[in-house]
């Protein structure tokens, strides 16, 4: 009889652990990535480009990687997107660049992903800087969060010559990148070497254990700056809906993600011998995969409508079940129960589409669980920036933006998740870049004006 | 099931597929195996006079590589056989009688004189080989001493050296021509002239395959330094087609037999080249890439395509093709086709467009109605056909003859008319212009 809650560190040796957590998609050698580049047909206004939120120019990075200049390839890509490493890791490409592939005629379509990551592994391993500080303008300006956002924003800012401070909560930067995504999509520490080569163009100070609404506030970073940019991310998760009673083991999955990223050696991570992850998203899959890689022997992501319906994609999907995760559709949570005040079952009331609304079919199941992760979606929670809400509009749950990143405040940016968006790190970084654009107008006729 | 036995200036073989002179055929051990591939014959790889010629130790291929590294140029800087010249006489010997069916032909390249060819010939004789093939094709190492593509390059010592070769042997004498020349048709007329019972073309290109940027030095390189080689393969197959066709048609050399070579790799390219008048084929960069085996597709391709065609055998094709090869003068310029793009085909890369909108007659759209959509605009295709060649799905792109209707570009009625250069108005040199008048081509008579 197995004592409860079952919840320990090496269910499976130390090396099983270490294999599992190795690179999802090794990197393409030399040979295969000349067979994976020239299958690019160098399209005319190529539909990649255009599906691509940054807008990189893949078939001209495809082709300098088939003509043997793969760190010309890489400034190509971190041209147009600073983090092309990290999106050439954690990109859904199969609902971006290559699904707008032509090559998706034959059912195949160029490996842009890994192409992608084999460039800017490339530039990253020859240690090269490409870029540097722009001539000094004398503006200041702030940015809030040091994640894609934040700090795609500060660095291109930092090439058109302005002074940049980031205030960052946590004590490390890179934020969903270093925290929030699943840990075999990002070896070898590279989400930290990427944040390391994007400050290494200088003029960008970080002030780490910042937190907006506690250690500083918008109104007076808007006072002191000449521009803010708010990239803060998403700092919540939403409520399961379900009485947790206090018991323990039920958890965020983020928090477990994050938690399991900032663990050196995983053979010392607690997991739960049974495993429940309720939700549909990245975060889903990635919480239930990490759990399933730990050791855990049973996992069950249970979701509360189709595969179609998931906002993860196929492959995300497809990835869950190789990895021995076991889906169930069409049930959501409606109770748990305890053992000595920690998790012993989650109760699940089977739901069923009807003319198009998801409605209960007053079936219920019980799956017991050691552990129970919850990732039904995160939050963006305005009490950070309470201060100055009479001012700065919302759209919906989110801080309302328009096309170049503009707030309703006037010296203000935002861009990111805490916007509007699809919640992706490419979308961020895009929206970091565009506001930097922006923000470097703004001061250029600020100047202008004040030079008349 | 078609016959593809031929009898090429006497010489029989079950198939027209011969193994050209080179590294393949250089032994018995080789050609023992070719043979038992399937092969119809072989020319020896090249015999000269003792002591044999040392080859470098270093690289002696070079190629090009198109996608998933396939060679569609090769080249080398290879010599003539380095074995005594015993020893492959008696090879030959012993090859030719343990497979009396195949032709056995026996390539040749000794200093230019009389007495070096009228040695030579006479032990080849002693072997029972079925004919002799003079090598005035080679362009590298050997010409530098007066030989291969030194006396190609020379119609007056073609004729010369085949003049005594006939002289000197009963055996069928072939010319190897270079394609190193300005006009493949002068030494072919001297090959004749002195009596050559047949060409075979190509030898290989001059050619530096590829530059070490780091070494700065051609490469492949022989201690740092490099030297052009011979090319073949793929890439130089239209070149070759061509210098073909043009001894096919000339009125000095036509009729006469040739062995068509350069980039043969399939059955499919053995045809195009027997239909321009080679009534045999010689291989050497194919089967050097993918060994033997290669004959048994050419083969079964060969032997299907006629049969689906009614051609019995191999001599009731050869040459059919060369009859449509004419000069640019004699094009019908009233003929007019247009592009046209299968739309459930296309894959909208975009490519057409681009090739005709930056480097050609804007003829293709990018965009209909606010849709990303190639379509052809026909006031201003002039039918290039470069659409279709860049368009990466074949036959999406097909180039359809305008028949009586009027040609949106010119205005012109398109009614199935023929006017050439030399009835055209434009032509001050015309000497009878003619307006629309089908029956008056000028083109000279067969």
């Amino acid at each position: 009889m197995s004592t409860h809650p079952d919840i320990g560190a090496g269910r499976i040796p130390a090396e099983a652990i270490e294999a599992g957590f190795g690179d999802l998609h090794p990197a393409l050698d030399r040979n295969e990535a000349r067979v994976a580049s020239e299958r690019c047909l160098f399209c005319y206004d190529a539909p990649c480009i255009q599906a691509c939120p940054t807008g990189i120019d893949i078939p001209l990075f495809i082709r300098q990687i088939m003509t043997e200049n793969p760190q010309g390839a890489a400034k190509t890509i971190l041209d147009a997107n600073i983090f092309g490493g990290m999106c050439a890791r954690v990109c859904p490409t199969e609902t971006l660049c290559e699904e707008a592939c032509v090559r998706m005629a034959e059912g195949k379509p160029v490996e842009i992903g890994r192409l992608q990551r084999y460039a800017t592994d490339a530039l990253f391993s020859a240690g090269r800087q490409l870029y540097r500080q722009g001539a000094a303008t004398g503006a200041r300006v702030a940015v809030v969060g040091a994640g894609p956002a934040g700090l795609s924003c500060a660095h291109k800012l930092a090439t058109l010559g302005h002074a940049v401070d980031v205030f960052e909560a946590r004590e490390k930067g890179g934020g969903l990148n270093e925290h929030g995504i699943a840990a075999y999509k990002t070896t070898g520490g590279f989400a930290q070497k990427e944040v390391a080569y994007i400050l290494e163009v200088g003029g960008i100070t970080v002030h780490h254990g910042k937190r907006l609404g506690r250690d500083i506030t918008l109104a007076s970073l808007a006072a002191e700056y000449d521009a803010v940019f708010l990239g803060l991310g998403l700092q919540a998760v939403n409520a399961l809906g379900v009485d947790e009673g206090g018991l323990a083991n039920i958890e965020d999955a983020v928090a477990f993600i994050e938690r399991l990223r900032q663990t050196d050696d995983l053979s010392t991570l607690p997991i739960g011998r049974k495993v429940v992850v309720v939700g549909g998203g990245m975060t889903a899959i990635d919480a239930a995969v990490q759990a399933k890689k730990l050791g855990a022997e049973e996992v069950t992501l249970v979701y509360r409508r189709g595969a179609d319906a998931m906002p993860a994609s196929r492959y995300e999907q497809e990835v869950a079940l190789t990895n021995g995760v076991v889906i169930r559709h069409f049930a959501r949570p409606y109770a748990v129960q305890g053992e000595g005040g920690a998790l012993a079952s989650v109760l699940f009331m089977r739901t069923a589409l009807e003319g198009g609304k998801l409605v209960d079919t007053g079936e219920t199941f019980a799956l017991p669980a050691d552990q129970l992760f919850k990732a039904i979606g995160q939050l963006f929670l305005p009490t950070d920036v309470a201060d100055e809400s009479a001012v700065l509009e919302m759209d919906g749950v989110k801080i309302k933006v328009d096309v170049e990143c503009r707030t309703s405040l006037p010296k203000v940016w935002a861009g990111g998740d805490c916007t509007r968006g699809r919640d992706l790190t490419v979308v961020a970084v895009e929206d970091g870049k565009q506001a930097a654009l922006s923000i470097d107008r703004a001061l250029a006729a600020r100047l202008a004006v004040a030079a008349e | 099931m078609a016959d593809l036995s031929v009898d090429f200036v006497g010489i029989k073989a079950p198939n027209p597929f011969w193994l050209a002179s080179a590294p393949p055929t250089d032994k018995a051990y080789n050609v023992e195996r070719a043979f038992r591939a399937g092969w119809g014959g072989v020319v020896w790889k090249t015999l000269g006079e003792d002591p044999p010629i040392v080859n470098v130790s270093g690289p002696r291929y070079g190629a090009i590589h198109g996608p998933d590294r396939r060679v569609i140029g090769f080249n080398n800087i290879e010599l003539i056989t380095d074995r005594p010249l015993e020893v492959n006489l008696r090879e030959i010997k012993e090859v030719k009688r343990r497979w009396p069916d195949r032709a056995m032909v026996v390539s040749l390249m000794v200093p230019c004189t009389e007495e070096s060819w009228k040695a030579i010939l006479a032990r080849v004789e002693e072997t029972e080989a079925d004919g002799v093939e003079l090598n005035f094709g080679c362009p590298h190492g050997m010409s530098e001493r007066g030989m291969g593509s030194a006396v190609g390059q020379v119609p007056e010592y073609v004729e010369m050296v085949a003049r005594w070769c006939k002289q000197h042997t009963r055996m069928p004498v072939i010319v190897k021509l270079t394609p190193n020349v300005g006009d493949i048709r002068k030494p072919a007329e001297a090959a004749k002239r002195g009596g050559a019972d047949a060409v075979s073309l190509i030898n290989t290109v001059n050619s530096i395959m590829h530059v070490d940027l780091d070494a700065m030095s051609p490469w492949p390189h022989t201690d740092g330094k490099g030297t052009h080689g011979g090319m073949c393969g793929p890439a130089v197959k239209p070149m070759a087609l061509n210098m073909t066709a043009e001894i096919a048609r000339s009125e000095a050399t036509r009729g006469m037999p040739i062995s068509g070579i350069g980039g043969i790799e399939t059955w499919k390219d053995a045809a195009e080249f027997m239909a321009l008048g080679a009534s045999t084929v010689q291989v050497c960069t194919a089967a050097m890439v993918y060994g033997f085996k290669i004959v048994e597709e050419m083969k079964s391709g060969l032997s299907d395509w006629m049969d689906q065609k009614g051609y019995s055998r191999v001599s009731d094709f050869v040459g059919r093709a060369v009859p449509n090869v004419t000069d640019w003068q004699y094009l019908n310029l009233d003929y007019a086709v247009k592009a046209q793009i299968d739309q459930d085909a296309c894959i909208e890369c975009g490519r057409c467009h681009i090739a005709c909108e930056d480097t050609s007659h804007q003829a293709i759209t990018n965009m209909v109605d606010g849709v990303r959509k190639f379509e052809v605009i026909e006031e201003e295709c002039v039918g290039c056909n470069l659409c279709a060649v860049v368009c990466p799905v074949e036959n999406c792109i097909t180039m359809v003859p305008l028949e009586n209707e009027v040609d949106k570009r010119t205005g012109r009625m398109v009614d199935g008319s023929y006017r050439n250069w030399t009835q055209h108005p434009n032509n001050p040199m015309a000497k009878q212009p003619v307006a629309y008048d089908t029956d008056a081509a000028l083109e000279p008579a067969e």
